[in-house]
């Protein structure tokens, strides 16, 4: 019990962390705090192979499974603020908390009876214990699972497929691409512009200046730009400006939004 | 040791996870949620094992695990099938039936 009184706040507050978290990265994090915990109750509770199964299925491979999903979808997974149905988050609130005090309340006045304990059960070991109940009684279960396993299988892999539906460009194309660009609208030919060459850092984060001090939004990835973690870049055009002593005005502006549009 | 701590617990643990798919707009996280809400019908099933002295919870909860594990590889393809059409996990942007 003494494990059950340290998790069990533990495992309250993470929980209600996934309620307040603004990112998802944080959820799943806090998710599998919650998870582990869950597995050391299962431990305590005469269970030591879902202890196992809790941690290598759960925390092991589904909430790897969210992590590389997260990854996948990016920084523009964050939650929206807006509600669609008005009043949607406080009526849900309300209603939960009903829920969870009508159902806290009901289990509180009911005895179960004495706890009979596993220690007949296991006692040849909670695994072969489980093997016995898993294939006699439920052998039939435990077949149909194997479906329900492979159909998963299928389903994701043709979920996850996408079909090429232009031809892949190859480099002839791609110089090909390169010059009409260049004939058509003067888009230069080169390799795009370094970043922070011109300025005071070499750091990818940073921009580079252009010679009138205004920032050259295609030096900067679109992923960082997209992120929001791009140096300022009239920062450190004034920080050249200062060490050059001139005294040309630089235009004050906002790099990380417009050079996030630019990687758009 | 006593059972009833246990079971509020769960009851605790599924009414987060509950209020979490109604409030959460994320879809990935409606998503953590509802594995929230299986994780807590676990517990109960693996207490109630306990209390009864047999096996039967505990292979209850063995196969709500496989249900899960089957179902997030399911529902996680979906989000990511939902993300590439349309460059959002926001469960309200998913209103097309709607129109």
């Amino acid at each position: 019990m003494i494990a059950f009184w340290i998790l069990a706040p533990v495992m309250v507050v993470c929980a209600l962390g996934l309620l307040f978290a603004r990112k998802a990265v944080h959820c799943a994090l806090l998710l599998a705090v919650v998870m582990i915990s869950l597995a050391v109750l299962y431990a305590v509770q005469d269970a030591p192979f879902l202890f196992a199964i809790q941690i290598i299925v759960y925390t092991g491979a589904i909430l790897m499974l969210f992590l590389f999903v997260l990854m996948l979808v990016g920084v523009d997974a964050s939650d929206s603020v807006v509600e669609t149905i008005r009043g949607q988050r406080a009526l849900a609130t309300i209603v939960g908390l009903l829920f969870g005090v009508t159902l806290v309340v009901g289990i509180a006045q009911v005895s179960v009876g004495t706890v009979v304990g596993l220690d007949e059960a296991n006692a040849e070991g909670n695994v072969i214990g489980i093997a016995r109940v898993l294939f006699t009684k439920y052998v039939f279960a435990f077949e149909v699972t194997s479906a329900l396993l492979i159909t998963a299988a299928l389903g994701a892999m043709v979920l996850a497929h996408r079909e090429r539906l232009t031809p892949k460009l190859g480099q002839a194309e791609v110089a090909a691409q390169r010059m009409r660009d260049y004939a058509e609208h003067g888009k230069h030919l080169g390799p795009l512009p370094s970043p922070g060459v011109f300025a005071r850092h070499n750091a990818v984060d940073t921009p580079a200046l252009l010679p009138d001090g205004s920032v050259a939004e295609s030096s900067i990835s679109r992923v960082l730009a997209a992120r929001g973690s791009v140096n300022s870049a009239p920062g450190s055009a004034r920080q050249v400006q200062r060490l050059g002593g001139g005294d040309q005005d630089v235009p004050e502006r906002d790099d990380s939004s417009d050079a996030g549009g630019a990687g758009r | 040791m006593s059972v009833t701590p246990f079971i509020v617990l769960s009851a605790i643990l599924f009414t987060i996870g509950a209020v979490g798919v109604l409030t959460r707009r994320n879809a990935i996280v409606v998503f953590m949620c509802v594995e929230l809400m299986l994780n807590a019908s676990n517990l109960a099933l693996i207490t109630f094992a306990k209390a009864n002295g047999n096996l039967d919870g505990q292979i209850a909860a063995f196969f709500v695990m496989v249900v899960a594990a089957a179902e997030v590889v399911v529902g996680l393809a979906i989000i990511m099938t939902i993300f590439r059409t349309r460059r959002s996990a926001s469960v309200d942007d998913a209103s097309l039936l709607k129109y």
